[in-house]
């Protein structure tokens, strides 16, 4: 696993990042639960300003925006958003236009 | 800090305590038995008036937001209706409050309470559009602020509309826990409220639901203003029934009893909303049955030791409507009448539809709340997400929908018809349930009463239909 980490570029400290934590493993989670999200560990993301340099896949301490310190495995930097309007669903083009008439 | 046991069970077990100081609520003052609890003396001391909301709300951007005609739609409804029918229907436009829906009211009186108090921040666990509002109202009282939100499956990806609130959180300033699919959300909260110390705005507390009792009061008063009289009927989105509970509240202080306060819910019977496979099957993240009947029949199951938010107490009727029908009508509600809003709005709105068929043409239906809309919130992100995750999406009868695998959306707005829910069946439901909490042998007189005036119904009725002891 080191060798993994020393691929990786060196993040330097400042930077807004996304780390990641098992907050559960599995076998720790909740009692009632579907069998399918039994299986899986429960897991949290959390960004902030990391607080020391390192690579990706590291263990760190961030400073969240809030200004708490928190830790977990780097995972991305400048963490950010793609969600979108999604491809066009022509099913919904004409609707309204039909109603009218 | 002592080393705590950080364990699930052993946090668990904490919550009582952790409860207790992050709420500045003593619900042990109110409850009278593990059911009834003094309801009313509850609410009344938040120690709130009407008055006092209105100012509070007004010093944040909430409120005093433009209730709509919808002309064209209501054009549309007579055109399909018998002769005599289709009421005129109203839109109540709560994308116009800050961070863009009605839970800015909700979040609005607990921000205030909680600088009063002197906390320094506060916390919240939620799907989205109450984070936002948190934050927003949070940001503006200078208080700090988390949300601990249930964001992905254990792929790593997010439901777009969910992905997007998350977004809102933090461009309102709050840090934002991510967490897998799993009811562990709970057990978050609990640990991020003890170590920090921040308020618990719960979405279950006297603090957010009076907050919306304002939405209410303004649409009697609006309504009574234009045309002389209190609307007929209100459908209202209902997931946990907060939104219920406070605006019927609100028109019910502002004298409008004779109001009927309709729930509507999108039917998404048999997903399960723990499933981590589930999860980004949904083409809606609330005012689903996946929280509606659940929280109708019992709504002692959230993160605080009452809930606040008890809406059979307040409904007099419960209309589902399938998703395709709720597309379909977003899209007229955006080419018909120049409005583009987001998902809650138009599930009620989509029941106003079908309510507005069979009212007579001088009443009002007032659709109570819009939400914003935007990438990730839009229909159209959310058809083509479904598409991506393999849901069939077709034009065609809207009786053919599947939850988690198809999406029809109608044809036409006569197929627009939704479905009524049995609300003696909901009662019934709510009636074994607590039973399951405080055994029916044990029940007195008390207990009868509170759960009378929880399910809108009298003592006898509870007495004839308390659950048989012998199965
Ligand atoms: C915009 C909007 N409308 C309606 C609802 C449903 O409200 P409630 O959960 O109080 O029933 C929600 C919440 O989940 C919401 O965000």
């Amino acid at each position: 696993m080191k060798n993994v980490h020393e691929q990786e570029p060196v993040i330097q400290t400042g930077t807004w990042v996304e780390i990641e934590q098992m907050v559960l493993k599995p076998e720790e989670r909740a009692q009632t639960l579907p069998d399918d999200t039994k299986l899986v560990p429960y897991m949290l993301r959390v960004s902030g300003f990391l607080l020391e340099t390192a690579r990706l896949g590291q263990e760190v301490r961030i400073r969240t925006i809030i200004g708490r310190e928190l830790q977990g495995t780097l995972r991305t930097v400048n963490p950010s958003y793609s969600h979108s309007f999604g491809a066009t669903v022509p099913e919904l083009l004409t609707i309204g236009t039909e109603v009218e008439q | 800090m002592s080393r705590r046991d950080m364990s699930y069970a052993a946090v668990m077990a904490r919550k009582n305590e952790i409860m207790k100081a992050s709420l500045g609520i003593d619900y042990d003052d109110f409850i009278q038995s593990p059911i009834a609890f003094d309801y009313d003396r509850m609410m009344r001391e938040t120690g709130y008036t009407m008055d006092d909301m209105v100012r509070i709300q007004s010093e944040t951007k909430v409120g005093n937001t433009p209730l709509f005609e919808l002309r064209n739609l209501t054009e549309a409804v007579r055109k399909i209706s018998e002769p005599g029918k289709g009421a005129l229907i109203l839109v109540k436009d709560e994308a116009a409050n800050a961070s863009g829906s009605f839970k800015a009211r909700r979040a609005s009186i607990s921000a205030y309470e909680a600088f009063k108090k002197g906390y320094k921040g506060m916390i919240a666990a939620t799907s989205g559009n109450y984070g936002a509002a948190v934050a927003s109202q949070a940001a503006q009282r200078g208080l700090k602020c988390i949300i601990v939100q249930e964001v992905f499956d254990s792929r790593g990806v997010g439901q777009p509309e969910i992905v997007e609130k998350g977004r809102a959180c933090e461009a309102y300033g709050a840090e934002v826990l991510k967490l897998s699919v799993g009811p562990e959300l709970f057990y978050m909260l609990l640990r991020t409220l003890e170590e920090t110390g921040f308020f618990n705005s719960s979405l279950y507390t006297p603090f957010g639901i009076r907050g919306i009792e304002t939405l209410g009061a303004e649409i009697a008063a609006q309504v009574r203003a234009r045309y002389g009289k209190a609307p007929d009927a209100v459908a209202i989105t209902h997931a946990g029934g907060g939104n219920l509970t406070g605006t019927a509240r609100g028109l019910l202080a502002a004298g409008c009893e004779q109001t009927r306060i309709v729930a509507c819910s999108v039917d998404l019977s048999g997903l399960h909303m723990a499933s981590d496979h589930d999860f980004n099957r949904k083409s809606f993240t609330t005012g689903h049955t996946g929280f509606g009947v659940p929280f109708a029949t019992w709504p002692d199951r959230t993160d605080v030791p009452r809930n606040a938010a008890r809406s059979l107490r307040y409904m007099d009727e419960y209309q589902l409507v399938t998703q395709g029908e709720v597309f379909y009508v977003t899209e007229l509600l955006t080419k018909l009448e120049g409005l583009e809003r987001g998902p809650a709005g138009n599930t009620s709105l989509t029941a106003a539809v079908t309510l507005a068929r069979q009212m007579d043409r001088d009443q009002i239906v007032v659709v109570q709340e819009t939400e914003y809309t935007g990438a990730g919130k839009h229909h159209n992100s959310q058809l083509s997400f479904a598409r991506q995750n393999g849901i069939e999406v077709r034009r065609g009868d809207p009786k053919d929908n599947v939850p988690g695998k198809t999406i029809v959306i109608p044809q036409h707005l006569e197929q627009v018809w939704g479905k009524v829910q049995d609300m003696d069946k909901l009662r019934l439901s709510y009636l074994k349930n607590a039973a399951k909490t405080h055994p029916v042998a044990q029940w007195n007189e008390n207990d009868y009463a509170f759960l009378a005036a929880d399910l809108k119904k009298d003592v006898a009725w509870v007495k004839q239909h308390a659950p048989d002891l012998s199965n």
